[in-house]
């Protein structure tokens, strides 16, 4: 599953919602299309609420994977 | 009839439909802290997600636009009442169950600080820095005798009326009143 390389991890560890997606989307505008930024959660919201941010914005969230607790996203800029 | 015509009439159906702009319109009527907070994240949340997000503060929502810090003259006896009954700012907003005397309002505060959450100031200037609009219900305003030199100041602040809102709302995808 590594046939992308991350750009930049955004940690969001310990943050409540809305932030986990407020500061995504601003790291979004940081990136180029195609980089993949890794972003870390430890909010259980995220498990949905970053799958349907990806999904309104038109971004691709390419894998997640939940590791002692913190669950890593990886999003690709798309557009 | 030929195919493109049809087409065309139909584009012009659909571009005069209402609801089809990825905006959020929202009526914050209520002054209970517990419901502005749903209000102040949905909104945030909302603009992360790219859309184009405006508040309207309304009747009992107007108070926590005041900013405690200044002060105006000029008012009559009714505006000085409903400026000293009403919360001075969104840090005075109550909790609509269990304030149990400002005791359960202040607890929620702590429980809020303590599980990371966003206070009413970092939600406000989240939405300051997303673009958030926020439009103030003049005739709220003028029935209450709060002026316009009270309330806060926000990047993106307007005053308006009823017309303001319907003119978004139908407009928007999303319409909400809290």
């Amino acid at each position: 599953m590594s046939d992308y390389t991350v750009t930049k991890v955004l940690d969001c560890k310990g943050l409540a919602c809305p932030m986990p997606i407020v500061k995504l989307s601003q790291e979004m505008t940081k990136l180029k299309v195609g980089d993949v930024v890794e972003m870390l959660s430890t909010d259980p919201g995220s498990l949905a609420d970053v799958p349907s941010w990806a999904k309104a914005t038109g971004q691709a969230v390419i894998e997640n994977k939940q590791e002692g607790g913190v669950i890593h996203f990886f999003v690709k800029r798309q557009k | 009839m030929d195919v493109e015509k049809e087409l065309l009439q139909l584009k012009e159906r659909l571009d005069a439909m209402p609801g089809k702009e990825n905006k959020l319109s929202m009526v914050i009527f209520s002054g209970d802290l517990d419901k502005q907070l749903g209000a102040m994240i949905i909104a945030t949340g909302a603009a992360a997600m790219g859309m184009q997000v405006r508040l309207f503060f309304t009747f009992w929502g107007t108070a926590a636009l005041r900013d405690p810090a200044k002060k105006v003259g000029g008012k009559n006896f009714m505006g000085k009442m409903f400026g000293f009954m009403l919360p001075k700012g969104r840090n005075k907003l109550k909790l609509s169950q269990m304030h149990m005397a400002g005791l359960g309002t202040a607890m929620l505060k702590d429980l809020m600080k303590k599980k990371n959450v966003s206070s009413m100031d970092q939600l406000f200037e989240i939405a300051g820095m997303l673009g958030v609009q926020i439009v103030i219900c003049e005739m709220s305003m003028d029935l209450m005798g709060m002026k316009k030199e009270e309330m806060i100041d926000y990047p993106y602040l307007t005053t308006g009326g009823v017309a303001t809102f319907l003119g978004d709302a139908r407009e928007s995808a999303i319409q909400l009143f809290i």
